[in-house]
């Protein structure tokens, strides 16, 4: 866990972690070493926001963003071609938890459910998505999650099998 | 997860599941490539089949296995993509906020926004 390299200067690498909860729900969790007022700042200042939420690895230049981040507020980013992602706020509560929908999906789209939780000045933050249905999430993610998720099943039974059978 | 996972390190198994991940092989193929007696790589092979990770056929003398219909490394890519979009998101959320910590120190703990 603390490989840290002497002489290593970055601070420490702290973890993504991504777990697929349920049938209908993903979550991502990863620490900050900063309180959470400065992680929810981040998060619900528009102009900071759009300085990290699409990262260049995904592919796409966020071209607007609207935000109105307070309880039952909505947000809209563009991506232009007419691809935009757009919700409501059905919960913020600063410092510590922000809930949107996400509606460009219609109605097999998520609720992220973001939650900051501030410990020794370090923050941890637990994103979940939650879909309306086990169909919505494969649509979204591809089948591959579901077929992960039973992956893992037989991957238990083989396992059991292997250790009963040494 | 990582149970799961870490427990399929086994160098075997997971050397066979690979192996047939870019061509099919005959239990004799593998037995010969993990140097294996092919009554070993068969009861190998069959755990991995009665898991649905690969599927076998005879034809005539030979049994052939391939991956089975259990696409786990795809359904692992899946996870990974979504990973690597958090963790590079975050690895820019990590920036925007050394860059407030910074300021707040600067300012003398004054409120922003």
């Amino acid at each position: 866990m603390d490989a840290r390299r002497p002489g290593e200067l970055a601070p420490t690498k702290n973890v993504t972690k991504v777990e697929r909860k349920s049938d209908r729900e993903i979550v991502v969790t990863r620490s900050f070493d900063a309180p959470a007022r400065l992680v929810f700042e981040a998060w619900s200042n528009p102009e900071l926001f759009v300085r990290w939420w699409v990262p260049k690895s995904m592919g796409m230049t966020l071209r607007s963003c609207e935000m109105d981040v307070r309880t039952g507020g909505r947000y809209r980013l563009g991506f232009g071609d007419g691809m935009d992602f757009f919700g409501r706020y059905l919960e913020v509560t600063p410092p510590s938890r922000i809930v949107w929908t996400n509606e460009e999906g219609g109605e097999n789209g998520s609720v992220t459910t973001v939650t900051l939780t501030e410990t020794d000045g370090k923050t941890l933050v637990v994103v979940s998505e939650l879909y309306p249905s086990k169909e919505a999430l494969d649509a979204d993610g591809g089948g591959a999650a579901d077929a992960l998720h039973e992956t893992f099943g037989q991957l238990d039974e083989l396992l059991a099998e292997l250790a009963s059978n040494t | 997860m990582d149970t799961a996972f870490s427990a399929l390190s086994d160098p075997t198994r997971r050397g066979v599941l690979e192996q047939l991940g870019r061509e099919e092989a005959s239990i004799t193929d593998l037995a010969d490539r993990f140097r294996m007696t092919l009554t070993g790589m068969r009861k190998h092979v069959g755990v991995l089949e009665r898991a649905g990770l690969i599927v076998t056929e005879k034809v005539g003398r030979v049994r052939t296995c391939r991956i089975g219909p259990r696409r786990l490394e795809e359904a692992a890519a899946w996870i990974e993509r979504y990973q690597q979009l958090w963790d590079a998101r975050f690895g820019e959320l990590d920036q925007v906020i050394e860059e407030l910590k910074r300021k707040e120190k600067s300012d003398g703990r004054k409120k922003t926004g």
